[in-house]
């Protein structure tokens, strides 16, 4: 199977030697589809691995500000500057090609991807990292206009921004209504982190505020961690609402930054609002083919090749991958595993049974962070976490514990971004 | 009869690069199990074990120490935050897999 993919890149050499250079012809090329954690971290390592193999990225931005850390920004512990990454160093120190532009179409049987300033890029092997897209419309009343408004803040950078500065806007005694969507979404830990760090904001500037967290889901990850830390932090200022007492949005009414919930009973007022809405995977996946009736993108969970594309491998948030969460962490570990299976098939090398992890850190207050981790393999062709391995960070931990995974926390950011693009 | 030459000689040439090609791969060493392993802690611990922040550096650590501290975490022995839910999922040859690798890497700061 190996020696066929190696075979297979060859025989698509003279049809692309016209388009590229000549003395670049020879090398074995990937392309590489978004520069998210995903994305970046695949096209490092795949040049670590095999620096004989040309890599290419394709990032319409030139600066990727990050989800994880954006919730600390909220809360006033860090900058934008710090949650900001260029790609130079994959440039500079990993010999990466990358290119800021749009990828216009894909086309499979010919390997070549399409760019919307015009060039094509042909590959042996093509990895899509696209992220997340944002349904617009899933909810009755909130659309791409809407959220220039009522901030969703799920993609970091300027929604960001638009949240922070509503809530430093917000007066004291005033409502911050966060939505929580249903189904598979971008850091199941979000919605809480989010909740967590507001009420710090609004603990140390406006502390008569409240926090309102409309969920449409039954329960939350690390759930009885985030309450106990609530309780003891902000008592009385997070209400957390499941969808079944309430919490599944109806409509939203942007002019009036209200909710409708209960089949459009019941009305809540916000000063500051913020919709989370359903999710789906990156455009260009949804756009070519990458994504199955669940608007996400179906994988071999080993080697996170698509199921609908030979020789394209879809990576991130967008794949389906078993247990694994959707989170920069995972999808970090998902560019590298990617990486492996790329490398190995443009070898000739059997692809080593995957093994690999998840650790999400979340803070709660500046001092007190909590952790889930899992250890993952495949199991009937799932990535499933390892019997006694992995879980929450014990519940009865004492506050030192807590205060050491908030500093681990910083440090978890630090290291992973490193990985990733530096 | 004059585009199948043609053809013939893109055939050819394909068989010329397909030679060059094979032959700079996979003198390339094969990305081992215990180095796909090894790999995924750089997530937090930096590439190749190092980070510039508060993550504990894993860089430059003899292959015993790595598994005695490995197996610490994994049996309770040793004090650890996360470490010890991460151990759990590695078996002792596994263990020694990543520990062989790490090693190898040496001390980048």
């Amino acid at each position: 199977m190996q020696l066929a993919g190696a075979a297979g890149a060859v025989s698509m050499l003279p049809m692309i030697g016209c388009a590229t250079p000549a003395a670049r012809a020879s090398a074995p090329r990937v392309v590489v589809v978004g520069g998210g954690f995903a994305g970046a971290t695949c096209a490092k390592y795949v040049r670590r691995y095999d620096p004989d193999i040309e890599v290419t990225l394709v990032e319409p931005n030139k600066q990727f500000v990050t989800c994880p850390g954006s919730n600390w920004v909220l809360a006033g512990l860090r900058g934008m500057d710090a949650i900001t990454h260029g790609y130079d160093a994959l440039r500079r120190k990993h010999g990466v090609g990358v290119v800021h532009d749009r990828v216009t179409g894909i086309d499979p049987a010919r390997r070549v991807v399409q760019l919307a300033g015009g060039q094509t890029l042909a590959y042996d092997k093509l990895v899509v990292a696209p992220g997340i897209d944002l349904r617009w419309n899933a909810i009755d009343g909130y659309d791409e206009a809407a959220s220039q408004i009522v901030p969703h803040a799920w993609k970091a950078g300027p929604q960001t921004m638009l949240l922070h500065d509503q809530l430093r806007a917000m007066p004291d005694g005033g409502t911050v209504i966060i939505t929580a969507p249903g189904g598979a979404f971008r850091c199941p830990p979000g919605p809480p982190e989010r909740a967590s760090m507001i009420a710090h904001y609004l603990k140390t500037h406006k502390p008569r505020s409240k926090i309102l967290l409309l969920d449409a889901k039954e329960d939350f990850t690390k759930q009885a961690l985030f309450m106990d830390g609530w309780q003891q932090l902000y008592p009385g200022m997070i209400e957390w609402i499941p969808g079944s007492k309430g919490g599944a949005l109806h409509r939203v009414d942007v002019a009036n930054k209200a909710v409708y919930t209960e089949s459009g009973f019941t009305r809540h007022k916000a000063d500051v609002l913020n919709v989370i809405p359903p999710q789906t995977a990156g455009r260009v996946a949804l756009d070519n083919g990458l994504a199955d009736d669940t608007g996400w993108c179906p994988v071999d969970q080993g080697t996170f090749e698509s199921k609908l594309h030979p020789d394209i491998h879809v990576i991130g948030d967008a794949a389906i991958a078993g247990a694994m969460p959707k989170s920069g962490h995972a999808a970090n570990n998902h560019g590298k595993l990617a990486a492996v299976a790329v490398v190995s098939a443009i070898r000739g090398y059997e692809i080593p049974a995957p093994s690999t992890v998840n650790t999400c850190y979340s803070l709660i207050g500046p001092n007190h962070g909590i952790t889930v981790a899992a250890v993952y393999r495949l199991k009937d062709g799932v990535l499933a976490g390892v019997e006694g391995a992995g879980g929450l960070t014990p519940r009865n931990a004492d506050a030192a514990t807590f205060r050491r995974e908030a500093n681990y926390a910083a440090g978890w950011y630090t290291g992973i971004t490193e990985d990733t693009f530096g | 009869m004059r585009m199948s030459n043609r053809r013939g000689r893109v055939t050819l040439a394909a068989l010329v690069l397909a030679t060059m090609i094979v032959l700079p791969a996979a003198a390339q060493a094969q990305v081992t199990r215990g180095q796909m392993m090894a790999t995924s802690c750089f997530a937090c611990h930096g590439t190749d074990g190092y980070s510039s922040g508060d993550m504990p550096a894993i860089d430059g650590m003899a292959e015993e120490e790595i598994i005695k501290a490995m197996k610490g975490y994994r049996e309770g022995l040793r004090a650890a935050t996360i470490m010890d839910r991460h151990a759990k999922g590695y078996s002792d040859e596994e263990i020694v897999e990543m520990a062989r690798y790490l090693s190898q890497l040496g001390k980048k700061h």
